[in-house]
Order: C-alpha cells, then structure tokens, then sequence
C-alpha cells in the first residue's frame, strides 16, 4: 500500500512537472465548458440541472483521456526506466494500480475544476444536486474506465503516438456500442448480441447514473472493466518487458 | 555467498543469449563482467536482479531466490541499469527521495542516507536541476547514487563508467573500491584496464558463454589484456585456472 502512494505521488508529481498537465486542464474545462454553452445552449434550454454539461463527457474524455495515459508505461519504456521500476522492491501490480491511481486523481482534478459550473446552475436556479453529484460520480467512473484501457495500451507500445491512437479507437468502440444510430444500423444483429453491445457501452450506464440513481451495476460494470485492463495491463507488462 | 548464479540461460526466440552462466560473488570481492558486446553480459544482468525472467537457470541474492523471493532478493539488491535510467522531470533530489520512499527509508536515517549518497557522487551543485539537463556525466552519478543508497549488501552496475570523463571515471573507481570490504559487487565494463585497476575477479563472457573466470592478474599474466581479451573472445578458450 505504502508503494502504491510513494508511486501514484511520484507520477502526478511527473504531470505537474510538464506543462502537460496544465495545457491537458486548460483545454478540457474550454471544451467541456464551450461544448456546455455553446453547443447544447445550457443558459437557452432554461433548465436547472447539468444535463447539457455531462452530455459531452463521453466524447470528450474520448481524446483527452488517451492523452493523459499514453505516456504512462510507454514513456517508462523509451526511458528505460521501467528496468529502474522491477528492480525495485515493488510488485507489478503495485506499480500498475499506483500508476493508474495516478492517472485518474490527475483526471479527477481536472473534473473538480468544472465546479463553477455548478455554482452557476445554483446560483440560477433550484437544480437536484443529488443529480449532480451522482453525475459527477458517474463521470469519474467512467473517466477511470477510459484510463484503464489507455493505461493498458500504453503498457504494449513505447510509442506514444500510437499509444494515443489505439486507445481512443479502443474507447470509441465502448462509446459507439451504446449509441443509438449505431445500434439502427446493427439492428439486423440477434437482440441478445444488441443487448450485450449496449450492456458494454460506456454510455448505456453513464446515462443510467446521470438519472440520479446510483446503482449497483453500473458501479460494478466501471470498476470490474478498469480491474480487467489493469490485470490484462499487468500481464502485457510481464510478458513484455525487455522489448 | 551473497551473489549466486546458476546454469543462468536465456533464450529470444531461437537465438540464446545467455547459455548456462554460472558465478558465485562473496562479500569483499569486485567481479568485473567483461565481454564484446552482444556478449550477453546485459541479459545476464537483467535476469540477475529479476528484470528478466531466465528461460531456465536460477539467481540469488543474500539467498532469496529472485524468481520465487522477488521483494527480499530486491532489497538486498542495488542496481545500476545500463545507461543509468532516472526520470527526466524530476530532479535528482525528488528521484533520490522517491527511491528512499520505495526503499522504505523514514525519518533521520532517510535524510542521512540520502546526504551521504549525494556527497559520496558529488552531484551537490545539481541537485535542483531537472534530470534531463544533466549531462551525461551527472545522470550516471545520480543513476549511482539511486543504486547505493539503501547500502546494499550485492551493488551490480552495468557499465557504471560509461560516458564519464577520465577524473569522473577514477572517482567512480575510487568510490567502488572504497565499497568493496563489505560488500558483493558485480560490474560490466568495455574498458580493460578498469578490471585490472578496481576488480578482484573478472569473467570474459562471449556468445553468452563463460570463457573465463579467474583473478585479473591471470589475465595479465598471459601478455597484455586486451590481446589476452581478443585471444579469449574470438573463438581459442584458455584453460581458466
């Protein structure tokens, strides 16, 4: 336990250090407050909740996400540094769960820092923050979820480019799954091979929780397909590691 | 013995890198690696501190096996990659402090710890610069300091004076030897006349074979190094005595 944090400390340090994280939060809340704004017209629809804020979430963790994860086990390769890390008295997986812990407190922050946009709904009117705040729950989910499959793609490239590519196509087909004009167009397809694409889309419980009812199943689905590509994540690494 | 290989193989695809290595390194002795490169003296490395896992073959370290002891066989271990990896963000103090954190070094101990490696490698004046300014010269001071500060019992550098100047490069010879009473210490080098200046023993590896395994003086006894080196390496064995 005590590895993880001095591991998870050291590579949100490695964010701050870069102007990365800094270009990485300035271009996420324009674009999540831009979309909000300007796009789904949040002062004009008149109502009191953040539905036009979550909305974007998806798509636009879509690309920032892979972002933020392709340098995670890809940069540690180029550098050399992952033959620093396992010679260490540290287990895989303590540096893989440190990692990833990293990546979405640095994620979450980001996320936190839209908070003016709750005081504005507030300030305006009379929202359910309950609603809000299992939205924001669900957001983080999720958010982590997108991490961990960056965090695993990472771990089978050094380069980050391709690191980035990879993911954000691995994401989009999570997104896409649950997404309705897509699900018309594969409409041919049995209902239970329909059923099971929707029941694995990120959206189809991103939605669920963005109606103010946390339930067990979508918490289960995000935190059993981030342990999923973190063990995956693990076993890329051992197999690995040298090349 | 602090230090034991056994029968150490390592196979990529079909080519074997390493073919049934075996040493033993006790305390007080400096085990120079030397070898062409390609030889193998890297992948023996690797696998002697648990980065690879061996095709067939064991080592360990302070008797803790590293493939089934990983952890204990680690703590005992500090190691020196090839081209002295480190964190470019980070400063040398930050690394230093991450790695004592790792280590599981608190308090007093971690600060003494920590201002005994920085003196001892002289990297005092860079200690607030990033990492990835430093020269060459410096990252390999702070990859050495990263390896020593836990005091470990077994050091294995892997070409601990690559890429240093002619001074830098006695320091670092003094700074090994002044090691080497109570410690195990294995390092990899090109250059000849570090084994004959620093270590107590040297091993020619080629073609990932062990050729030979004796004191440095048997070398030199036969004519000069680095024509007993070329004898040895490209293909007549000598009988290691």
């Amino acid at each position: 336990m005590r590895n993880i944090v001095t591991i998870a400390k050291r590579e949100l340090g490695g964010y701050f250090s870069t102007p990365v994280a800094y270009v990485f939060i300035v271009v996420y809340l324009l674009l999540a407050m831009g979309l909000t704004l300007f796009i789904t017209r949040f002062y004009e629809r008149e109502q009191a909740d953040l539905l036009a804020f979550f909305t974007w979430h998806p798509w636009v963790y879509l690309f920032l996400v892979p972002a933020v994860t392709m340098r995670l086990w890809a940069e540690e390769r180029r550098q050399g540094t992952i033959e620093l890390l396992f010679t260490l008295p540290v287990t895989l997986a303590e540096s893989v769960v440190g990692k990833f812990l990293a990546s979405w407190a640095f994620t979450g922050i980001a996320l936190a820092l839209t908070f003016p946009i709750w005081i504005t709904v507030n300030y305006l009117g009379k929202p359910d923050n309950g609603v809000i705040l299992s939205s924001y729950v669900g957001s983080f989910l999720m958010a982590g979820a997108y991490l961990a499959i960056g965090s695993f793609v990472s771990a089978c490239t050094k380069n980050q480019v391709i690191a980035f590519v990879v993911s954000a196509v691995l994401c989009l087909i999570f997104v896409l799954a649950g997404l309705p004009g897509v699900m018309d167009v594969l409409s041919a397809l049995p209902d239970v091979v329909l059923q099971t694409m929707r029941s694995f889309s990120f959206l189809t419980h991103f939605e669920s929780i963005q109606t103010g009812v946390i339930d067990l199943r979508d918490i289960t689905y995000f935190l059993s397909l981030i342990a999923t590509c973190l063990v995956v994540n693990a076993i890329v690494l051992d197999m690995k590691k040298a090349s | 013995m602090m230090l034991q290989i056994q029968n150490l193989t390592k196979d990529f695809g079909s080519l074997r890198a390493v073919d049934g290595v075996s040493f033993s390194v006790d305390k007080g002795e400096v085990l120079g690696f030397l070898g062409p490169n390609g030889a193998g003296k890297s992948t023996t490395m690797k696998m002697a501190t648990g980065f690879l896992a061996p095709t067939s073959g064991t080592a360990s370290v302070c008797g803790h096996d590293i493939q089934t002891d990983p952890l204990a066989a680690k703590k005992c271990l500090g190691y020196l990659p090839e081209g002295a990896p480190a964190y470019p963000d980070m400063t040398p103090e930050s690394f230093l402090e991450f790695i004592a954190d790792i280590r599981g070094l608190t308090g007093s101990t971690r600060a003494q710890r920590i201002q005994d490696v920085i003196r001892k490698v002289h990297i005092e004046g860079v200690m607030h610069q990033r990492i990835e300014t430093l020269s060459k010269g410096f990252k390999r001071r702070v990859g050495l300091a990263q390896a020593i500060l836990h005091d470990p019992p077994v050091l294995i550098m892997d070409e601990p004076t690559d890429g240093l100047d002619p001074n830098q490069k006695h320091e670092v010879r003094l700074l090994i030897k002044s090691m080497a009473q109570d410690k195990a210490i294995v390092l990899s080098t090109h250059i000849l006349e570090e084994v004959e200046a620093v270590c107590t023993r040297a091993i020619i590896i080629a073609r990932g074979k062990v050729l030979f395994d004796g004191a440095p003086a048997e070398l030199t006894a036969q004519g000069r190094i680095d024509e007993v080196f070329r004898r040895i390496t490209t293909g007549d064995r000598i009988a290691a005595a």
